[in-house]
C-alpha cells in the first residue's frame, strides 16, 4: 500500500513538472459543439497561417464541451445549448455567441427529393416520437398531396451523445407539440423514445446516408457536404421557407440580443414569413479567470480575429454571420466580463 | 442381426461424416470472415493510398488533400512512451513471477490478475487514466495516451516474460549459482540472455496490441488537427483520426479513414504474425 | 494461448536468501516492486471507479441496476438498458461463436490433413489481430449493409410470422442492431475459444483416443465422447474467456450496434451495450452524477468481466493441473 502511495505521488509530482515547464506554448485546445466544428476547423487552419497560434478543436458534442471546459481540460468549450447565467455564475464562465445555423431534418427514402417532402412541425415531433412510423402515413400524405410516398417504415436517426443540436431540435418540439413537451422534454441529451444514435452530426449523417428510410437532423452544412435531401419545414408563420443563409439570417434578426443576459436566447421557432424554425447558435464558454491567462488570451484573439475577419468563411460554409451589432456587444462583454 | 449391426454402424458413420463436415464449415466461415475482413480493408485502404498520407496533416473538412502525418507521429510517440515505461515494469514484474515468488500465494495472486488485466475492457482503462491523469493536470495530452496504453502494455509483457524466463532450465540457474555469482547476475546474463528472443517477442506483440487501440485514448489523447510533438498537449493518433474520419460524412475524410485502416492493419498484422511465430519456435509447439 | 506452458516442469523454488549480499536484495524489491504495480493497477482501476460511481449508487440504490430510464434531462438515470444489450450481443456472439469454435478446434486437430493445420491454425489467430476498429468500420461499412440487404429481409420474412420466435425477428431491416453486433462480436471472439480448445485438444492422452478406435468408434464419436469430456473444464475456461472478451467489447460494437437507450424483444433493433454507453458520453457528461452513474456502469462491467475472467481463469488452471499430476 505505502509503495503504491509512494509510487503515485512521484508519479503526479514528476507530471505535474513536466507539464508546468510547456505551458507556455501558445497552442489553444477546444472542444464542444460538432456543430460548429466544419467552420472552426476552416478558421483555425486560416489563422493558424496568418498568426501561427494552433487552434485545437475537437467536436465531442456540446455536452462534453461543457463538461470539459468544468473540468478545465480545454481552454474553451463549445456549445449549442446556452448555459443558464447562474449556472455560468457558479462555475465563474462566461459565454458568447460564435456563429449562428440551421438544423435541417435529413431523409433517405427512394423517390423523394431534396426539398420535396413538407412536413410541420408537430408531425417531424410524431415521427421522433414513434407516433408515425410509415411513410405513406396520413399525416405524412396530408401535408404533401401528390408525393409518392412509400409504404416502408421510418427509421428515425438521432444524437447518441450530448448535443445542442439535439437541444435545439428538441426544444423546437417542445414548442409545436405538447406530446413531445410532456413524455421527452428538452436538453442535450434526451431518453429518445424510438430510433438510432449516430455520434455527433457525422455520425447522424452517416447512418442516414447508409439506412433505408431514414431521416435524421443535421446542422445544414452536414446536409450539403453529404449531399443528404432535407425536408422542409413549417414554421411559425406556416411557410415552408428553404433553409440557406437567407431564412436563418431572417431568425437571427428576430432575435433581441441586447436585452439576453449572458446572450441567452433560443431562436427556434422565430417569428417571420421567412424564417428557418430551427435556427441555432454557437457559444463559446470560458473562464472568466482562466488558470492559464496565456492561452486565454490567444483564444480571446482568435475568436475577436474570427467575428471580424472569419465571418466569410462562415458565409462559405453556409454559416450566418453574426450581425455587427452583437459583435460589439461580445466585444464591450469581453471587456466588462473577462478579465486578463 | 448382422444387417441391423452393419446398417447401425452406417449410420454412425453417415453421422461423423456430417459432424465432421460441419467442423469444416466452421471453419471455412471462420477464414471467409477473415479473408472478407481484410479484403474490405485492402480495396478502400489501397485506393486511397498516397505520399500525401505521411508528408500531410489531417485536413479541415470540405478541402481536398491531406494526409495523416501527425497522427502516425502521435500514435509513435504515445506507443513509445507505453513501451519504455512498460517494458522495465513489465519484464521485471514478469522476473518476480516466474524468478522470486514461486509456489507463494502473492506471486499467484498477481498472475491471476494479470491474466485479468490482459483481457480487462480496454475502456475501462480509458476511464481509469482520465481519473489517474486528466483531471488532476487539467489537459488531454499525449501523456495520458501513452500511460493509458502502457497499462495495456504491460500485462502482456508480464505473461511472456514470466513464461520464457520459466523454460530457461533450472540446470543453467543452479550451475551460475553454485560459482557464487550473486542471484541479480545470474538473472541479468544468464536469465534474460537465454531469453532474450522470447521476451522480445513478448514486447512486439504488445506493441501490436496497442497500435490498434482505440477505446483507452478516447478520453485521454484526445486528438490534435496539427503537427505536435509537445507530449503535454492534447495529441493524433491514428486509431482516434480513423474513428473520427470514418463516422464523417466527408469522402475525404473517409478515404483517409480507410488508408489510415490499411496501415494500421497491415503493421498490426505483420507485427503479431513475425512475433508469433518467433514464440511459437520458442516455445517449441 | 499457451495454457500448455504451464504444465513444465516447475523449477525447484529458490528463495531470496537472507543473507545474500546488497545488489540481490535491492533486485528483490525492484522485482516485487513491479509486480506490486500490476496488482495495484487493478487494485487502483477498481477503487477509482468504486468512488467514481459512488454517487451514483447512493442516489439510484439498487433501482440502478433494474431501472430502464436513462434520461439525462431529468438527471434520472439506470443501467438495465445497457446492462441488457451487453448481456444480449454478448449471448449471441457466444451463440454463434462456441460451436463454430468447437468446429474449427475439431476440424484443426481432428480433421485437417497435417500439411495445413498450421496455416489454417494461423489464420483463424490472424482474427485475434485485427484491431477492433476495423471490425468496427467492416461491420459498418460492409457487413451491416450485407445483412440489411440479404439476410434480414429473409429472416424476417421465414422467422417473423411464426409465433413466440417471430417477435425476435420482427421489424425493420436496418442492417444495424443486436444481432448485427452479436455476429461481429462471435467473429471477434471464435479466435481466443477455438485457440485454448485446439491447444487442450492436442494434449488428450493418444492411448484414450486409440483405445476408442479400437472399440470401433467413428472419428465424431471419439471428439465426442472421448476429446470434450476429457478436456471440458478448459473447454469451458476458453468459453468464458471469449464472453469475458464479448462483454468488454468497445468500439466494433458502437459503430454497429446503433447506439439507442432502447429494450426490444427483437434483435433487429437498435440498442446499447455499457461500452459503447461509456465511449459515447463519458467524455460529455456534463453533470456529476450524470459522469458518476456512467462510472457506476463502468464498475458492474468492470466487476461482471472480472468475475467471468476470474471464473476463466480458475477452470483453466484446475485443467492444467491435472494434466500436472
Amino acid at each position: 500500500m505505502f509503495t503504491k502511495k509512494l509510487l503515485s505521488t512521484c508519479l503526479g509530482a514528476g507530471l505535474a513538472a513536466v507539464f508546468a515547464m510547456s505551458a507556455s506554448a501558445a497552442d489553444i485546445t477546444g472542444a464542444g459543439s460538432t456543430f460548429v466544428y466544419p467552420v472552426l476547423s476552416k478558421w483555425s487552419a486560416d489563422y493558424n497561417k496568418i498568426n501561427g497560434d494552433k487552434l485545437n478543436y475537437q467536436s465531442i458534442g456540446s455536452g462534453g464541451g461543457i463538461a470539459q471546459i468544468k473540468a478545465a481540460t480545454v481552454d474553451f468549450g463549445a456549445s449549442d445549448a446556452p448555459m443558464k447565467p447562474e449556472d455560468l455564475q457558479a462555475a465563474g464562465l462566461g459565454q458568447f455567441p460564435v456563429v449562428v445555423g440551421g438544423i435541417v431534418p435529413v431523409i433517405n427514402v427512394k423517390g423523394i427529393a431534396s426539398g420535396q417532402l413538407k412536413l410541420s412541425g408537430k408531425v417531424l415531433a410524431d415521427i421522433f416520437l414513434g407516433n408515425v412510423n410509415k411513410w405513406n402515413d396520413k399525416a405524412i400524405a396530408d401535408l404533401n398531396p401528390g408525393l409518392k410516398l412509400p409504404d416502408s417504415q421510418i427509421a428515425v436517426v438521432h444524437r447518441s451523445d450530448g448535443s445542442g443540436t439535439s437541444f435545439n431540435w428538441t426544444n423546437f418540439f417542445s414548442k409545436v407539440n405538447p406530446d413531445w413537451k410532456s413524455k421527452v422534454g428538452e436538453g442535450t441529451a434526451v431518453n429518445w423514445p424510438v430510433g438510432i444514435g449516430g455520434k455527433g452530426n457525422e455520425g447522424v449523417a452517416a447512418y442516414v446516408t447508409r439506412v433505408k428510410d431514414s431521416i435524421g437532423y443535421v446542422e445544414y452544412a452536414y446536409a450539403l457536404q453529404n449531399k443528404l435531401p432535407f425536408a422542409l419545414v413549417q414554421n411559425a408563420a406556416g411557410q415552408y421557407p428553404k433553409p440557406n443563409a437567407e431564412s436563418f439570417g431572417a431568425a437571427a434578426a428576430s432575435a433581441e440580443w441586447g436585452t439576453a443576459k449572458d446572450f441567452f436566447l433560443i431562436m427556434t421557432n422565430a417569428p417571420g414569413e421567412k424564417a428557418w424554425p430551427i435556427t441555432a447558435t454557437t457559444w463559446a464558454i470560458m473562464y472568466k479567470q482562466p488558470k492559464d491567462a496565456a492561452r486565454s488570451k490567444a483564444a480571446f484573439d482568435f475568436f475577436k480575429w474570427a467575428l471580424e475577419k472569419g465571418q466569410k468563411e462562415a458565409s462559405s460554409l453556409d454559416y450566418v454571420p453574426l450581425p455587427e451589432t452583437l459583435v460589439k456587444q461580445i466585444e464591450g462583454y469581453w471587456t466588462s466580463e473577462f478579465k486578463g | 442381426m448382422a444387417s441391423s449391426s452393419t446398417s447401425l454402424y452406417r449410420r454412425r458413420q453417415l453421422g461423423s461424416l456430417i459432424a465432421l463436415t460441419l467442423c469444416g464449415i466452421a471453419t471455412a466461415l471462420g477464414l471467409v470472415f477473415l479473408i472478407w475482413i481484410i479484403w474490405t480493408t485492402l480495396l478502400h485502404g489501397l485506393a486511397a493510398l498516397s505520399p500525401a498520407l505521411i508528408t500531410e496533416m489531417t485536413p479541415p473538412p470540405g478541402e481536398d488533400g491531406g494526409g495523416l502525418a501527425n497522427a502516425f507521429m502521435g500514435s509513435l510517440l504515445m506507443v513509445f512512451l507505453a513501451v519504455v515505461i512498460g517494458t522495465p515494469i513489465g519484464v521485471l514484474a514478469g522476473t518476480f513471477l516466474s524468478e522470486f515468488s514461486r509456489g507463494k500465494k502473492l506471486g499467484e495472486t498477481i498472475r491471476f490478475v494479470n491474466d485479468i488485466l490482459l483481457s480487462a475492457p480496454s475502456i475501462i482503462i480509458g476511464l481509469f487514466v482520465y481519473e489517474l491523469i486528466v483531471r488532476p493536470t487539467g489537459r488531454f495530452s499525449g501523456f495520458a495516451g501513452g500511460i493509458a496504453l502502457a497499462f495495456i502494455f504491460v500485462p502482456v509483457v508480464v505473461r511472456t516474460t514470466d513464461e520464457m524466463l520459466r523454460l530457461v532450465p533450472d540446470v543453467m540457474r543452479e550451475a551460475a549459482l553454485s560459482l557464487g555469482i550473486p542471484r541479480w547476475k545470474v538473472t541479468v546474463n544468464v536469465l534474460y540472455r537465454s531469453a532474450s528472443t522470447g521476451i522480445l517477442t513478448g514486447i512486439l506483440l504488445a506493441i501490436a496490441r496497442i497500435s490498434g487501440e482505440t477505446a483507452p485514448l478516447l478520453f485521454t489523447a484526445l486528438n490534435n488537427q496539427y503537427w505536435s510533438l509537445d507530449m503535454t498537449q492534447p495529441m493524433a493518433n491514428i486509431p482516434v483520426v480513423i474513428f473520427q474520419f470514418a463516422m464523417s460524412p466527408y469522402e475525404q475524410w473517409q478515404n483517409l479513414a480507410w488508408a489510415g485502416a490499411f496501415v494500421m492493419t497491415a503493421f498490426v498484422l505483420i507485427l503479431s504474425v513475425v512475433s508469433r511465430s518467433f514464440l511459437n519456435r520458442k516455445g517449441g509447439k | 494461448m499457451s495454457e500448455a506452458l504451464a504444465t513444465m516442469p516447475a523449477a525447484t523454488s529458490t528463495p531470496p536468501r537472507r543473507t545474500g549480499i546488497l545488489g540481490d536484495r535491492i533486485f528483490f524489491w525492484i522485482v516485487t516492486a513491479c509486480g506490486l504495480i500490476v496488482l495495484a493497477a487493478l487494485l487502483a482501476a477498481a477503487a477509482s471507479m468504486l468512488w467514481g460511481g459512488l454517487s451514483a449508487f447512493r442516489t439510484f440504490g439498487f433501482g440502478f441496476i433494474t431501472g430502464t430510464e436513462w434520461d439525462p434531462v431529468a438527471g434520472h438515470f439506470a443501467g438495465l438498458v445497457p446492462i441488457y444489450g451487453t448481456l444480449v450481443t454478448s449471448a449471441l456472439a457466444m451463440i454463434i461463436g462456441v460451436p463454430v469454435s468447437l468446429g474449427i478446434a475439431v476440424f484443426i486437430t481432428e480433421v485437417a490433413p497435417r500439411a495445413i493445420r498450421g496455416p489454417v491454425g494461423g489464420a483463424i489467430e490472424l482474427l485475434a489481430g485485427i484491431p477492433s476498429i476495423i471490425y468496427g468500420m467492416w461491420g459498418l461499412f460492409t457487413f451491416a449493409p450485407f445483412m440489411s440487404d440479404y439476410v434480414q429481409p429473409i429472416l424476417i420474412d421465414w422467422l417473423g410470422p411464426i409465433p413466440l420466435i417471430g417477435a425476435l425477428f420482427s421489424g425493420a431491416p436496418l442492417g444495424i442492431g443486436m444481432l448485427t453486433s452479436g455476429i461481429v462480436l462471435a467473429v471477434m471472439i471464435i479466435p481466443f475459444i477455438s485457440s485454448v480448445m485446439r491447444d487442450v485438444f492436442l494434449v488428450v492422452p493418444p492411448q484414450l483416443k486409440e483405445s476408442a478406435y479400437a472399440l470401433g468408434s467413428t472419428k465424431w464419436e471419439v471428439v465426442r465422447d472421448i476429446v470434450i469430456p476429457h478436456t471440458r473444464t478448459a473447454v469451458v475456461g476458453g468459453i468464458f474467456l471469449g464472453l469475458g472478451r464479448a462483454l468488454g467489447e468497445t468500439m466494433a460494437v458502437t459503430f454497429v450496434l446503433g447506439n439507442t437507450h432502447n429494450i426490444a424483444i427483437s434483435l433487429m433493433e437498435p440498442g446499447t451495450s455499457i461500452a459503447a454507453t461509456l465511449a459515447n458520453e463519458f467524455a460529455e457528461a456534463s453533470d456529476d452524477l450524470y459522469r458518476s452513474s456512467l462510472t457506476a456502469l463502468g464498475l458492474i462491467l468492470f466487476v461482471v468481466t472480472f468475475i467471468v475472467l476470474a471464473a476463466a481463469k480458475v477452470m483453466l488452471v484446475r485443467m492444467a493441473r491435472q494434466r500436472g499430476e
